[in-house]
């Protein structure tokens, strides 16, 4: 097989991996969208095990790869729970990033077998050194990041004095090990070779221990771009266009997803990255005025729900925590049964990823028709009767609106426009910006106390 | 005019494919996200191409044991990405048309 062929098989391999996104704009399209994501994958490798093949016939090792990595992949998206896809995501970043190390490693130690020149001229050696960094510091920071998703590390910030210093003396060093990299002659140049990566991997750790558990949907969607920009990086070291195409589509989708959720949580992009948000105490605003709340029992908020003729429902992590969402949906069955139109309003940032939440719900099997994007439904709260708040507490936050505070201009979900509000907490406890909501004092707020999933199943007994 | 570099055709593509791809994600439904995230994990599996590469060398060496552990670890990211996205998007499925109520929307 010629490289020009090899070429144009990866160009069409490239369009299905356009094909496979586009078809995400809709959940109709999105299931061929995928298919086509296999196909143009399918392309890519067997074209590229042909053309091996063709050149050194050795391809038995790489057929056992294949093999193990597909079984261990396999098995862990069909056991992993909807839950878990943040801990997933993060393992699978880290996995492109360590991918990425070894391969540039593997070029340095042979750059013959990967079609490159020898010995290597400083461009290459530049491109690998990029590859390497950036799949270095994919690698480290995905690894932390899973870690504090799935509860092996705390997950409120560690913060130290001079840490940016750190970061940034660290960062200069590895550039320096990297200048040393590229003059040095092939026969001297692992060293600087090795502890640049080293240092990689140390900074890959440092960038992400500040970040608190709040800002998680960020640091996930900021990987997800690393990881693609891993993956180009290593497609400019080969001379692959392939590797050069997906890894660009695959680093702006990261980088607008992390747009998309800092817009969000009304934060910079350059603030998450310095991080010690989420977990940090926070401002508390002075609330020396009597502050007393009314609360309620499953039975009242029956009653309220029954006798309504438009409820919202707006599910926040604590619902997922308590595993509620088909309770949730046994509700609103119930509910849309005596004619009460019932909706689901959704925050970017419900979940700990962008669009967790929604693929939570269609987990419960709630129809995506009833369930709305916070711009096309916070025009309805002020008609809606009764607004159910689940286990969320900053997205519905009215001091969002007020200057001054902590999370002024933070888009909300504009429940407290609604005729009635019903909260369902555990606790009084505040949100993760650390801050009161006013919300739950409104005059026509009743607050429920308890797990979300026994009291939705409650309201659900006293509605029959 | 002499021929092009190909680092300078490697630019080339790799901007246009910027391009591309930030105009495509746009159009893509917050509600969908989460599967957004977990295709691109299968999509930056490609990466599986350049283990390849490093794994099918004429003399096999130690480079060559990196090649083979690197083409697992970018198989697990095809293959998990991609059957879990798969598995997800199952949920998305229209279904119990029979729910519809009767109430006035």
């Amino acid at each position: 097989m010629s490289a020009n062929q090899v070429a144009l098989w990866y160009l069409v391999a490239s369009v299905s991996f356009i094909l496979a996104l586009k078809g995400l704009s809709h959940p109709t399209t999105a299931r061929r969208g995928n298919l086509f994501g296999i196909i143009g994958m399918a392309i890519a490798v067997v074209v590229t095990l042909a053309f091996i093949f063709s050149v050194t016939r050795n391809v038995a090792m790489i057929l056992v790869g294949i093999v193990i990595g597909g079984v261990i992949g396999a098995l862990v998206a069909r056991r992993v729970q909807m839950t878990q896809m943040p801990e997933l995501v993060a393992a699978l970043h880290s996995l492109v990033g360590l991918a990425a190390v070894l391969i540039a490693i593997a070029a340095v130690n042979n750059p013959a077998a990967m079609g490159l020149p020898v010995p290597l001229p400083t461009g290459s050696k530049l491109e690998l050194f990029i590859g390497t960094f950036i799949g270095a510091i994919t690698f480290s920071g995905s690894v932390i990041a899973f870690g504090k998703l799935s509860g092996r590390i705390k997950s409120a910030p560690v913060m130290f004095t001079g840490q940016h210093f750190v970061n940034l003396a660290i960062g200069l060093a590895m550039i320096g090990f990297g200048v040393w990299f590229f003059l040095a002659p092939a026969d001297v140049h692992w060293f600087p070779y090795v502890v640049m990566t080293a240092l990689a991997f140390l900074l890959g750790v440092l960038i992400i221990i500040p970040i608190g558990g709040a800002d998680m949907p960020v640091v996930i969607s900021m990987l997800n771009s690393y990881s693609g920009w891993a993956a180009a990086g290593i497609g400019f070291s080969l001379n692959n266009p392939m590797l050069i195409i997906s890894g660009s589509l695959v680093g702006s989708s990261g980088a607008i997803l992390s747009y998309i959720m800092c817009r969000a949580m009304n934060r910079s992009f350059f603030n998450v990255i310095l991080g010690g948000f989420g977990g940090a105490p926070g401002a508390v605003v002075a609330g020396a005025e009597q502050k007393t709340v009314k609360s309620g029992s499953a039975d009242d908020v029956a009653f309220m729900l029954g006798n309504a003729d438009s409820v919202i429902i707006v599910p926040g992590y604590g619902l997922a925590v308590a595993r509620a969402q088909h309770a949730v949906k046994e509700m609103a069955h119930a509910l849309r049964d005596k004619g009460v139109n019932v909706r689901y309003a959704i925050h970017p940032v419900a979940g700990r990823m962008p669009g967790h939440m929604n693929v939570l719900l269609a987990e419960a099997e709630v129809p995506y028709d009833q369930v709305f994007e916070m711009e096309d439904i916070n025009g309805e709260f002020g008609t809606t009767d009764v607004v159910l708040i689940l286990g969320a507490n900053d997205v519905v936050n009215p001091l969002a609106e007020v200057k001054g505070s902590a999370i002024y201009g933070m888009p909300i979900l504009e429940a407290h426009k609604a005729r009635t509000v019903v909260v369902n907490k555990r606790s009084m406890a505040a949100g993760y910006a650390g801050l009161d909501n006013p919300l739950f004092y409104m005059d026509k707020t009743m607050m429920v106390f308890g797990d979300a999933k026994k009291v939705v199943e409650d309201i659900v007994k006293a509605i029959d | 005019m002499t021929a092009t570099d190909p680092i300078v055709v490697n630019l080339i593509v790799f901007v246009l494919a910027i391009f591309v791809g930030y105009h495509v994600v746009w159009t893509v439904t917050p509600a969908l996200h989460t599967p957004l995230m977990s295709v691109t994990n299968a999509i930056s599996g490609i990466i599986l191409v350049g283990a390849m590469l490093a794994a099918g060398p004429a003399a096999f060496d130690w480079g060559g044991w990196l090649g083979v552990l690197a083409v697992a670890l970018a198989s697990v990211n095809v293959f998990g990405g991609f059957l879990v996205t798969q598995r997800m998007l199952e949920m998305f499925r229209k279904k119990e048309p029979k729910a519809k109520p009767s109430a006035p929307e």
